[in-house]
């Protein structure tokens, strides 16, 4: 096990964080306060609450989700799309570390940023709405785990990406949008029918109504598949990965 | 209690094997081109050996199948007894490259990007090292500036600084020298005379031919893809040097006399020039005999100058012969 190497790569990405620090927390923190600003307490106030919780409250966890998915994919794919295109990528395909090893690295450096991030938007939602976490431990298994799948699915991504549009264009075209209609506002009960079995193919439900329910204890799916389905995520990056770096898909020639 | 002098330690039994050794090594890329045909190759441990050949040759398809960075079609390689393949964390860990482009990251410190390549290669931190490293190639005064406000030479020394930071015991540079200064190129080649002293061996690709006739001590051709030949500098020199004099005359010859016609005397077509071929190496080069006999026949000559083949025509003749 080449622990320095893991260890190498981790505090380069990290102080990369570090670096970067205004765009990197400031902004999401910034956008999350709009949201609340709007959703939570200017519309939120003329809102009747879901589930017996207030429409402000409501939104916190999913909110967290949104900036937790967008935060991971894009922090893992550039980590790794950064190496591909100034060409340093040639120190780490020569180095003598296995590709579970350079994973570990990239995206765990990834993931403890976004859990960062988390915690920030957690307590700067505290300033806005009044809120209580019921299942504190569950909170964090369904943050850290959500950060890890997520910083997975942006490292395939940042290996798939060749251009910086590719990079921006799953972000921006699938997650966001499966983030905005997973339930991050509402829940799904308040869809119709047919349109609450459609939102059960969106991975993001189960991340967001598992999340929620650790903090109100109501969950619009049951928490144990909400936990199920964000390990079949993880696995199925996990077998990704594993497949890219056996055949050097976009990765070696 | 002394520390190890690896240097009066008995010879290993492994030491003469080579040190890398490469075996049917074959490359075809998906597009179809096919970048090496069963490349045969063995380096000596502790020699700088020069790969040369034109563009396009694949000296760095070779070094990249090396350092990893190249998956091979078939074909085995080992470095210091390690496959590259299936032992590859012995292997690397051995191997130090510095790649022909300049890619280096452009916001970290000079510092930072070389203990990054430390621990990436699985050596635990050694500040006293990377200092040593970055004094050496001029790199002390910079260790704190940001790799993107370097200049190109400086970012060269950077690359080598980081291919040296996990104490590689083979150290391959690609083209090390294109589009660098003379001062930096100097530099360079006393530091790799260095890295070869303290028992680095040393694999560098180059087109400049004065590079491989200056620094190394066995010099392969490569091209097309196929090991043209290897061979120790000075015996190819010698086996395929020739020195030439030109005698540039008064006036114009229209012939030679009959007893001077010989096969390592000839005319030009204007009849201006005389050109004699010789060998380097021969004791008795005939050169005051010619010049005798001339004398004898009242050619005069009003200019002479003498040249010595080149490493670059003998490559040039090696690689024109086979394509």
């Amino acid at each position: 096990m080449n622990i320095y190497g893991i260890k190498a790569i981790y505090l380069f990405e990290m102080a990369r964080t570090w670096r970067t620090i205004m765009q990197s927390i400031a902004s999401p923190v910034l956008s999350t306060s709009l949201y609340f600003i709007v959703f939570g307490t200017a519309i939120g106030s003329r809102m009747a609450s879901i589930d017996g919780v207030s429409y402000g409250a409501f939104i916190v966890p999913g909110l967290i989700m949104l900036s937790l998915l967008t935060e991971s994919i894009s922090n893992a794919s550039f980590g790794i799309y950064m190496p591909k295109f100034t060409g340093t990528i040639y120190e780490l395909l020569s180095a003598p570390i296995s590709a579970i090893e350079t994973v570990i690295g990239y995206v765990g450096a990834a993931a403890t940023k976004s859990v960062i991030i988390g915690t920030i938007i957690l307590i700067t939602a505290r300033l806005f709405v009044d809120f209580s976490i019921e299942h504190p431990v569950w909170m964090i298994a369904f943050l850290v785990l959500t950060s890890v799948t997520f910083s997975l699915f942006g490292f395939i991504i940042g290996v798939w990406a060749d251009s910086f549009q590719k990079l921006q264009i799953v972000p921006l075209m699938i997650v966001t949008p499966l983030a905005f209609l997973g339930g991050s506002f509402y829940s799904i009960n308040m869809l119709p029918p047919f349109w609450q079995k459609i939102a059960l193919f969106n991975p993001v439900v189960y991340l967001v109504s598992g999340f929620r329910w650790s903090f109100y204890g109501v969950a619009d799916v049951d928490v144990g598949i909400s936990l199920g389905m964000t390990f079949l995520f993880m696995l199925a990056c996990l077998a990704a990965i594993w497949w890219i770096f056996r055949t050097g898909y976009k990765i070696k020639n | 209690m002394k520390p190890l002098d690896h240097s009066r330690m008995p010879e290993s039994p492994g030491a003469s094997a080579p040190i890398i050794s490469v075996s049917g090594l074959s490359k075809t890329y998906a597009s179809g081109f096919q970048a090496l045909r069963s490349i045969d190759l063995e380096i000596r441990r502790g020699e700088i050996f020069a790969l040369l050949g034109p563009n396009g040759a694949g000296k760095t398809t070779l070094i990249s199948i090396i350092c990893g960075i190249v998956n091979p079609s078939t074909g085995t390689v080992t470095a210091d007894g390690h496959d590259i393949v299936g032992d590859y964390r012995p292997a690397r860990t051995k191997i130090g490259l510095v790649p022909q482009e300049l890619t280096t990251d452009a916001f970290e410190s000079v510092w930072a990007t070389v203990s990054f390549s430390r621990g990436l290669f699985g050596k635990p931190a050694n500040p006293a090292y990377i200092e040593k490293i970055l004094k050496d190639l001029s790199l002390w005064e910079k260790k704190d500036t940001k790799i993107m406000a370097l200049s190109g030479g400086m970012k060269r020394r950077v690359m080598i600084a980081k291919a040296l930071s996990h104490e590689p015991k083979i150290l391959f540079l690609d083209e090390p020298t294109a589009g660098v200064d003379v001062e930096l190129r100097r530099d360079m080649w006393n530091m790799v005379r260095g890295l070869r002293e303290s028992g680095v061996t040393i694999i560098l690709t180059t087109h400049y031919i004065e590079e491989a006739e200056e620094m190394a001590d066995r010099i392969g051709v490569i091209n097309k893809g196929e090991i043209v030949l290897v061979e120790d500098k000075h015996t190819l020199m010698q086996k395929l040097g020739k020195k030439q004099l030109t005698l540039h005359l008064q006036s114009p010859l229209t012939a030679l006399p009959p007893d001077l016609q010989s096969e390592h005397l000839q005319l030009s077509a204007d009849g201006a020039d005389l050109v004699y071929t010789f060998d380097t190496q021969s004791e008795e080069t005939g050169i005051a005999t010619l010049l005798r006999r001339l004398n004898e026949h009242g050619i005069d000559f009003k200019d002479l100058r003498t040249s010595e083949s080149s490493l670059e025509d003998i490559f040039v003749s090696l690689v024109r012969g086979r394509s």
